[in-house]
């Protein structure tokens, strides 16, 4: 188990550095500079400033000095707002992309899961097809249209839920529910089709045959199997709504880390979208570490290292 | 001799969108206590969904038993509840299923699916529950049963699996054990193994046993009754004795001459040519008619009755029936 830990936290490692490198590349190849846009400087001011920022050094001597930012995980200031560094941008985003994804991921997961489940059981039955329904709808209509759809009847036309920003847990409900419609439909659909054929198995039939009640049978034999594929499409899940967020807070105005990363992009401001891009990627590879242990509990037949066999 | 179960004019049918499948279509049998009850027959003739009738495991929708009865020690288990069959399965009548590869939950231990039974039924402390669950693990041959019972399927081989099924399905020790091809998946020394502990199980216990196959080695080794089964029905029964030395019925006879025998080494082994008749519509009269080489006109249009060879062998087939003998014997004698 150990050895597999270590493994896999130097793959996160490499993982990681190749995203680093892969962003440096993209940052200093595209097209002005965080001082192009100001109107008033001069060709001396716009100088010094990049010399102020090491901008005016080569790009492998940039590089390196990116990767010691990095590894001390100290991005310095930010270049648009001098007053402000980028860990205290980030400690004040986080944690609201973050509320912003967990309550997401919550709701997602437990009504996929309870529509798939339900689904499943009246198959081809009436329910069945209206939960499908929904569930196609879901897939198929992107987040940021369905935020605005929301936006647009339960605020605007109908004034029940707050239009943007994040204060309450009122101002939570739309957000979320634009968010988390499209893995909760992704669930459900992979639930019902999981449950289906758990149903038709052998253990299944076995577990009747023992006289055990149909709760007991769908809660304790059916589910946990049926459960497994969720699992391993959790990760790309995840990095779903880890864009997603990028796109929702800027439609509801919420001061959350993908605010701040889409800004940085376009106002070339490198320290901040260097470390938003860090944080972000080591924030989603130790996630899908996460699910991979998950999955392992789950299932025994994968428990790592442990011995077994005949 | 107690009869401890009885089925009769047993039906089902499945509603598909092809139409009705007759699966069955008017079965009877009994099985006297501690005996063992072969049913043998090809391939979707409908053993299995018989069997699952017993248990009233037939899957409906689409499944249903359309007529007949199923008595159990007097109760007809056809009309009890849902209710009623829960506390009746793994109780009284177990099963066991052809593939132990795959009747057992991957993601739950030995030990949990043993005691579920028992502890769902016999509302048990846990500490009395692996206690007996130790004992079964022991009777059905599994060595080092404590640690055992911690490990999940797959750190066990079929046969091991297929130990484990038994001791599951025992566990509560019930009156009547179903087992439905419960070593084809197996191979052939495990297959052996496992029929002695069968009969082992049922001296040391007296469970009654119906054993589904279509390996009449199988059959040959720990039957002492056999049904036969097409299409359905049950076209003959009788001992072991009656069927391997005396089948009367030209289907049972063909199944005998399609498997290589010790005793009759050099003779052509002759497989049954056809297939079965279709379930959807099956024929008004014997099923076997288009494969019989002894068919005659009657044979398609009306369905032999029970001819009763002697007390313990029945057969359903125009040759048997006394009218039939007498028309042959007549033809025989003008021809001479
Ligand atoms: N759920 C179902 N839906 C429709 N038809 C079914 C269903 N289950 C069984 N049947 C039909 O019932 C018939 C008998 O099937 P059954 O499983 O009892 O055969 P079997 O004798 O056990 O064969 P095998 O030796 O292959 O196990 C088959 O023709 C099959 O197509
Ligand atoms: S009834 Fe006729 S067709 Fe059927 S087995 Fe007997 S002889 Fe053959
Ligand atoms: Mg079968």
């Amino acid at each position: 188990m150990l050895r597999y830990i270590l493994k896999r936290l130097l793959i996160m490692v490499i993982t990681l550095w190749i995203i680093i490198t892969l962003t440096f590349i993209l940052m200093v190849s595209i097209p002005g500079s965080p001082f192009n846009s100001e109107r008033s400087s001069n060709e001396t001011i716009q100088a010094n400033l990049e010399s102020h920022y090491n901008l005016d050094e080569p790009y492998h001597i940039q590089y390196l000095l990116y990767l010691k930012s990095i590894v001390t995980f100290d991005f310095g200031p930010s270049i648009k707002k001098p007053d402000q560094s980028v860990n205290e941008l980030l400690g004040r985003g986080f944690p609201i992309s973050f509320e912003l994804g967990i309550v997401t991921i919550i709701v997602a997961v437990i009504s996929g899961i309870i529509l798939g489940i339900i689904a499943a059981l009246r198959h081809n039955g009436f329910i069945d097809y209206m939960a499908m329904g929904i569930a196609v709808l879901g897939i198929s209509i992107p987040n940021f249209i369905l935020a605005t759809l929301l936006i647009q009847q339960l605020a605007v036309n109908f004034d029940i839920f707050p239009v943007a920003t994040w204060k309450s847990p009122a101002h939570m409900v739309l957000p979320t529910l634009a968010l988390a419609t499209g893995p909760m439909a992704i669930i459900a659909r992979l639930t019902r089709s999981t449950m289906l054929e758990v149903l038709t198995q052998d253990y299944i039939k076995m577990a009747r045959a023992k006289g055990l009640s149909p709760w007991k049978i769908i809660i304790k034999h059916a589910l946990r199997n049926a459960l497994m594929p969720v699992v391993t499409i959790m990760g790309t899940l995840l990095a779903g709504i880890l864009t997603g967020t990028f796109v929702i807070e800027q439609i509801f105005a919420i001061p959350g880390m993908g605010k701040y990363f889409v800004e940085s992009i376009n106002q070339r401001d490198y320290p901040v979208i260097m470390g938003t891009t860090v944080f972000y990627s080591a924030f989603l590879i130790i996630m899908l570490f996460l699910v991979d242990i998950a999955y392992g509990i789950l299932d025994p037949r994968i428990k790592v290292n442990k011995q077994g066999g005949e | 001799m107690e009869k401890i179960l009885e089925v009769n004019n047993l039906h089902v049918t499945f509603t598909t969108y092809g139409g009705t499948v007759k699966a069955v279509r008017g079965v009877d049998f009994h099985l006297n206590k501690g005996e063992t009850l072969a049913i043998v027959g090809e391939s979707g003739c409908g053993k299995s969904v018989t069997s699952n009738a017993i248990m009233r495991l037939i899957p409906d929708p689409p499944g249903k038993i359309s007529a007949g009865t199923i008595k159990f020690k007097g109760s007809d288990l056809t009309k009890a509840s849902e209710k009623r069959m829960r506390s009746i399965r793994g109780v009284d009548i177990s099963m066991i299923f052809q593939d132990p590869m795959t009747a057992l939950n991957p993601t739950l231990t030995i030990g949990t699916q043993l005691m579920e039974g028992l502890r769902q039924h016999h509302k048990v402390t846990g500490e009395a529950a692996r206690k007996k669950a130790l004992e079964m693990m022991d009777l059905v041959g599994i060595p080092n049963p404590k640690e055992r019972m911690k490990q999940y399927p797959h750190q066990f081989s079929g046969g091991m699996r297929q130990r484990i099924v038994i001791a599951i399905a025992l566990i509560c020790e019930p009156e009547l054990l179903i087992a439905d091809e419960p070593t084809t998946a197996l191979d052939v020394t495990i297959q052996a193994q496992i029929l002695e502990l069968f009969e082992r199980i049922q001296r040391a216990t007296g469970v009654s046993i119906i054993l589904i196959t279509h390996d009449l080695g199988v059959v040959a080794k720990i039957a002492d009754r056999i049904a036969v089964m097409y299409a359905g029905k049950i076209i003959e029964t009788g001992t072991k004795r009656d069927i391997f030395y005396n089948p009367e019925h030209p289907y049972t006879q063909g199944l005998l001459k399609s498997v290589p025998r010790l005793d009759l080494q050099g003779e052509k082994l002759t497989p049954i040519d056809g297939t079965p008749p279709d379930l959807f519509s099956p024929p008004k009269g014997c099923p076997f008619t288009a494969r019989c080489p002894f068919a005659m006109e009657v044979c398609d249009k009306v369905y032999p009755a029970n001819s009763i060879l002697s007390e313990s062998h029945k057969v359903n087939c125009w040759l048997q029936d006394s009218r039939a003998k007498k028309l042959l014997a007549e033809t025989a004698g003008s021809k001479a």
